[in-house]
């Protein structure tokens, strides 16, 4: 299983679409590795900068609603595998985006606006996710104090995390 | 309590339940192009996979950046090609014969009512026009197809649109799922098909039904679908007509794939289009959405229209209509980008290729290649486009760009103006 947890990085918009995410003009590439320095290159989002530190250190990622819409690219989740962010928290995901995210064995946790709401409450400063993947539990923790949220993932969602994917997982089976 | 016409598919095509919820469902199509299913072929080698589940199962075609414009892009085609090759994969369609995958593999029958259809590609839900469920998926998902010729989804919920009433001239299938993109919003129909019905789609060609279909994903729906009739048949005969002995047995046949009256809807709209103003967008995203009228006067520098939304004979005739005897704006670069050879052939023979050039149009080949920034049409930053594509996100054709979406006939119009502009007023399909 990958590693899930570490600095938060704060998205504070819905419809975040794959375009932003990762500019079609890469998906000439034939490696994930070289998506790698161009990750949430054209977000449009007020006051954020690409290169930033934050941006940088960041292994979660906490956003709002219908995160990953758009184009099916799959570079959208590897360009965050190559940058060691394996989970995005969100109030809803595009489908593809989602599917996409487990397919690789990474964590898209979906949770109340209610939730979310308390999780941006410590946006600001250093905040940092760790997830407790068998209890389906994640806790945030920052200056403002931390807090512990359960969190609901299929069943078949939790196979693809353990299996490292669906290739494995539906090599095995079928 | 009846089915809907993806539960009906769902139902046929199950192969596996793992866990409550997830299906697992055989793949009768399995379709790839150059941008998504090079990194899925490589992945197969290195695992010592390197197979199909069944060759003919598998459509293959060069269709984002064709002919290759470097070394990057001649790669992906190479690995496409080779792939192609060594798996004995008849139906590839390279450089000359290529075309966008939506437009062309539609053309060449591949898609039946009843189909599970899968592609490394969102706009994949367009072949629900079809009366199949069709969905664009992730490498991942297209490289367990290419391999086990299987994929697992949730099954999904429908959504019923019923849409009624009289289109006025002017207004065509894109106005029409615009309108219902700004109705449903981005994520209005995630996790859901939505199902077409009503006189207007009854009535529509299947070219205007993929178009209608095309743009299901917009609002985050996971196929667009339109029930299989009549004109369905048509469209598919030369394909069907040795396996019915006329056209109302297959009519009757993919009857059985239909909704039925007693079938559960998520959510149901109803949507009259008389006096429905054509529509065009303004924001970076596709519900951003308001009529011509208030759109009207701004100034574009380039008018694109093709792709897999809006580049079939039938818009490159409604935009022709307009554009006959006129040239566009000395401050417009116009691009032609018809869908297929096919297309393009067609579009000559009838005289419509002469008409956008006469009009200062640059023809392109059949390619994507615009839609999405990649090539045959890129704009500078603090560009404006005024598309008949699906995505005007931000970036979408060119960093720092702007998109317009809008029908073809919005976009002959705002060609010859330099600025979005209504078609109504150049009179009944630009006759004036």
């Amino acid at each position: 299983m990958k590693d899930f947890g570490g600095k938060v990085l704060f998205l504070d918009r819905s419809d975040i679409n794959t375009d932003e995410i990762i500019p079609a003009k890469y998906l000439t590439e034939i490696s994930k590795e070289a998506l790698k320095q161009h990750m949430l290159e054209d977000l449009k989002l007020e006051g954020f900068e690409p290169d930033a530190p934050a941006v940088r250190d960041a292994r979660v990622i906490v956003t709002r609603s219908n995160f990953g819409c758009g184009s099916s690219r799959e570079h959208a989740p590897w360009v965050f595998e190559v940058n060691d962010i394996n989970v995005v928290i969100a109030s809803s995901f595009a489908r593809i985006f989602r599917q996409n995210m487990f397919n690789c064995g990474m964590l898209a946790i979906e949770l109340s606006e209610a939730d979310i709401d308390s999780l941006f409450g410590h946006a600001g400063g250093d905040a940092s996710v760790s997830v407790d993947f068998k209890k389906n539990s994640l806790t945030i923790s920052s200056e403002k104090g931390s807090r512990t949220l359960a969190y609901r993932i299929s069943e078949f969602d939790k196979a693809l995390v353990e299996a490292g994917g669906w290739v494995g997982f539906a090599d095995a089976k079928y | 309590m009846g089915m809907t016409l993806s539960e009906k598919i769902f139902r046929s095509h199950l192969k596996d339940e793992p866990f409550p919820g997830t299906k697992v469902l055989d793949i009768d199509v399995v379709m790839c192009h150059e941008i998504t299913t090079p990194i899925a072929v490589n992945d197969l080698v290195s695992r010592g996979k390197d197979r199909v589940f069944n060759p003919e199962k598998i459509k293959v075609v060069i269709d984002h950046v064709t002919p290759a414009k470097d070394t990057k892009t001649a790669l992906q085609g190479k690995i496409l090609r080779d792939w192609a090759r060594r798996q004995g994969i008849k139906d590839f369609f390279d450089i000359g014969r290529n075309g966008v995958c939506h437009a062309i593999f539609p053309e060449k029958g591949f898609i039946r009512p009843g189909y599970t259809v899968i592609m490394g590609d969102s706009h994949t839900c367009t072949h629900g026009a079809f009366g199949a469920f069709a969905a664009g998926v992730g490498t991942t998902d297209l490289e367990v197809g290419i391999l086990k010729g299987v994929c697992a989804f949730r099954e999904p919920r429908t959504i019923r649109i019923d849409i009624n009433g009289a289109l006025p001239d002017g207004v065509y299938a894109k106005d029409v799922i615009l309108r219902i993109i700004k109705e449903l919003t981005v994520k209005g129909a995630t996790d859901c098909v939505i199902e077409f019905h009503g006189d207007v789609v009854k009535n529509m060609s299947m070219e205007s039904r993929m178009t209608l279909c095309n743009m299901a994903i917009e609002a985050g729906g996971t196929s667009g679908v339109c029930m299989p009739d009549e004109v369905t048949v048509d469209y598919l005969w030369p394909f069907i007509s040795a396996e019915y002995k006329d056209k109302a047995a297959a009519v009757e046949d993919f009857r059985k794939w239909w909704s039925d009256d007693d079938c559960r809807y998520e959510r149901r709209l109803s949507l009259d289009v008389t006096g429905m103003e054509p529509q065009v967008t303004y924001g970076f995203k596709p519900d951003e959405v308001k009529g011509v009228t208030e759109m009207a006067g701004t100034p574009v520098d380039q008018v694109y229209i093709g792709s897999c939304t809006n580049g079939r004979i039938e818009d490159l005739r409604v935009a022709a209509a307009y554009l006959k005897g006129r040239t566009i704006s000395p401050l417009v670069r116009g691009v032609l980008s018809p869908a297929t050879p096919k297309i393009f052939r067609q579009a000559d023979d009838e005289g419509l290729i002469r008409i956008f050039m006469d009009a200062g149009f640059c023809v392109t080949n059949p390619t994507c290649g615009a839609c999405l920034g990649m090539s045959n049409g890129v704009i500078a930053p603090g560009e404006v486009c005024a598309s008949t594509t699906n995505r005007n996100f931000n970036g979408r054709m060119g960093k720092g760009g702007m998109v317009h979406l809008m029908s073809p006939a919005v976009a002959a119009v705002t060609a010859i103006e330099g600025k979005i502009a209504d078609p109504r007023k150049y009179g009944k399909g630009g006759a004036v």
